[in-house]
């Protein structure tokens, strides 16, 4: 009998250790606490829910997803030691983190594992050092900016326009590639506006903006002084249109700078108010599951796991070395794939070319005036 | 000339603000040899006091009238019998640290309590441009300029003309001899006290608007002010009206025509050429002490 009970026992512990064995692991480190703590809630809570829905259907290849989710306390110091803890266990794919600073110092541990990194991070210089394992979530300024000076040029019909950004590695990298774009079409810069992070007064970038007299204004800050400025052009009666990134029309903006922040225009690569199918029902089921609207970091988070399903469904195979190479130019279309919601292509650098969203700022809410479809 | 109008009027109006705190800073200097250090914070606190009484449910009119009564308590009475009483028997230099302490864990309390976040403060300006010179002006500006003038002409008028003014000149000249007079000097001093707190809360009032509710916003205001105050003549509150709108009107010329990149810089060079020249400040009077 004891034999029995003993064999049995044997059979169940090696079926659970096999069953455990035939997981796929995934790894994520995001800003779960400090300042960072809103989008990186958002991104693991995207995770979580997109691992639920594919173990609910079976799994990848017929093995189930698990992850572990690690703080980084949004500090980069964190973060680096987080992802080495991470890469140490081995994982088949690392997910985040969601700040551009932490990706930067934590990308070359990954590269050097010779793992692949599906991270949340905008700025420009991050997949321009020639990193094979890094790919992006969402736009990267090098994606967006184009799209944003065509929109300028095209649509806005501006001969003439003010650029204002803000003089750190984001501003700088942003105002960049939209001069460029905007030389490139025959729009023509007329003011160049360099601010300051932590400016409180805009008066005279203002004024200047005033004098140059454009047909349109970009404005590429952060959000606090986003809104500044937003106060700071309708007190000075600036009347031209107003053109920006995400920074220009998301919800704390439009709080903070009130009344002014009406008319602006901006261009986000993910909104959940996008007038997708799709969007629309994660939205429904994040909503149902955590009680709160997730913004574009809940997409992210959600979009990086069904990233690691549609590469492994493309390889047929669990093969963690072969990941990023099967990633790079490949093209996950939403009907194949529905997880990833909309059509995406991944560049050879890791970058993605996916539809976006032109969003206006009407009576203090957001809403999706246009589409603007893939750039290839 | 239309962009320097507009910036001479925004000038003006950012820098009748510093004024306004400014006028604190030779104030409390003259009656109790207390450089304030904490007074950009000073300027931070009142609009959170104002939001925290908008959040408990009062309406903006009531919650103005509570956050400057409030600051007055806090930052007049308060102030000065906690700290600067208590540290100024020890000396102007430990006085002026535990000013940056207090400045240091104000911020930090806002931040803690409140929100590290930048919070929308309402104005009690309305928006809209009215015509001078044919000229648009935002009213926003021509009414924060005003309202900051009338004050200071207010507290002129206070010194210069009623006996409790005379009282505070008296006190500060020669608290001794004021004493044996009948002035009552502790007093005269407490007034001075709740006086800065007045200002710095109707400073707030004006300049959280444009600058909005942040914790680190008076990090820049007092830096300006202490600037102003210097230029102008720390010993005379004539002098940091002048200096409070004369750094306003260079910040925003420096920050158009020189750039944005080296606007602070500067007022800090005007300051260090003062210093060289004419270390009593522009309207100062060496070795004189008056309010």
């Amino acid at each position: 009998m004891k034999s029995t009970i003993l064999a049995g026992a044997l059979l169940a512990f090696a079926t659970a250790t096999s069953v455990h064995a035939q997981a796929i692991k995934l790894a994520d480190v995001a800003e779960l606490s400090g300042g960072g703590a809103t989008v990186g809630t958002n991104w693991k809570n995207g995770i979580d829910l997109a691992i639920e829905e594919i173990n609910a259907k079976g799994g990848v290849l017929g093995r189930k997803l698990e992850v572990t989710h690690a703080d980084s306390q949004s500090n980069p110091g964190v973060a680096r030691a987080q992802v080495q803890k991470a890469l140490d266990a081995e994982p088949y794919v690392l997910l985040g983190p969601g700040y551009s600073g932490s990706v930067k110092v934590t990308a070359p541990l990954a590269a050097e594992a010779g793992i692949a990194q599906i991270m949340g991070g905008e700025a420009a210089e991050l997949t321009q050092g020639g990193n094979k394992f890094l790919f992006r979530t969402s736009f990267g300024q090098q994606s967006s900016m184009p799209k944003v000076a065509k929109y300028i040029h095209d649509d806005m019909k501006a001969k003439s326009v003010a650029v204002v950004w803000v003089n750190n590695d984001f501003g700088r990298g942003g105002r960049d590639v939209v001069v460029k774009e905007l030389d490139r079409l025959g729009s023509k810069v007329v003011a160049d506006l360099s601010t300051e992070a932590g400016q409180a007064d805009f008066a005279a970038d203002v004024g200047k903006i005033k004098a140059a007299n454009p047909d349109a204004v970009f404005v590429y800050l952060n959000e606090e002084e986003s809104a500044r400025i937003l106060k700071e052009l309708k007190r000075q009666g600036v009347t031209a249109p107003l053109m920006g990134e995400t920074t220009l029309i998301g919800q704390k903006v439009i709080e903070l700078a009130g009344d002014a922040a009406n008319g602006a225009r901006g261009h986000v690569g993910l909104t959940t108010d996008a007038p997708v199918d799709l969007i629309k029902a994660f939205r429904d089921k994040f909503a149902k599951k955590y009680n709160y609207v997730p913004d574009h970091n809940g997409l992210k988070g959600y979009l990086a796991v069904y990233m690691v399903k549609a590469t492994t469904d493309k390889m047929g195979k669990v093969d963690s070395k072969a990941f990023a190479d099967t990633l790079h130019g490949l093209t996950i279309k939403a009907v194949d794939e529905p997880g990833i919601l909309m059509d995406v292509t991944f560049s050879d650098t890791g970058d993605i070319d996916r539809q976006s969203f032109l969003v206006e700022v009407v009576e203090g809410k957001q809403v999706v005036k246009q589409v603007l479809p893939k750039v290839n | 000339m239309s962009n320097l109008f507009d910036l001479l009027v925004a000038g003006l109006a950012t820098g009748a603000i510093y004024a306004l705190v400014a006028v604190g800073f030779t104030l409390l200097w003259q009656t109790s040899q207390t450089i304030n250090f904490a007074q950009g914070e000073f300027v931070m606190l009142p609009a959170f006091l104002m939001l925290a009484a908008m959040h408990a449910g009062a309406p903006f009119w009531l919650a103005i009238i509570l956050g400057i009564l409030l600051s007055m308590l806090l930052l007049g009475l308060a102030f000065k019998m906690l700290l600067v009483d208590p540290m100024l028997r020890h000396g102007v230099l430990p006085l002026a640290i535990a000013t940056m302490a207090l400045a240091i864990g104000l911020k930090e309390a806002v931040k803690q309590f409140f929100s590290a976040e930048a919070s929308p403060f309402p104005s009690i300006v309305p928006t809209g441009d009215i015509s001078i010179l044919g000229h648009a002006v935002s009213l926003q500006s021509i009414g924060v300029l005003l309202l900051a003038i009338l004050a200071v002409f207010g507290l002129t008028a206070l010194l210069n003309r009623t006996s409790l003014g005379h009282q505070m000149q008296a006190a500060a000249q020669n608290p001794t001899v004021a004493r044996i007079i009948g002035v009552p000097v502790e007093r005269m001093i407490l007034l001075t006290f709740l006086i800065n707190a007045f200002l710095v809360a109707l400073a707030s009032l004006l300049i959280t608007p444009i600058y909005l509710a942040k914790f680190t916003s008076g990090e820049v205001l007092g830096q300006a002010a202490f600037i102003a105050a210097i230029i102008g003549g720390f010993n005379q509150v004539r002098g940091a009206i002048a200096g409070g709108l004369l750094i306003g009107v260079l910040d925003n010329l420096a920050a158009a025509y020189v750039s944005t990149q080296y606007r602070a810089a500067v007022p800090m060079i005007f300051l260090i050429a003062v210093i060289l020249f004419r270390p009593q400040g522009l309207l100062g009077r060496a070795e004189e002490r008056t309010v």
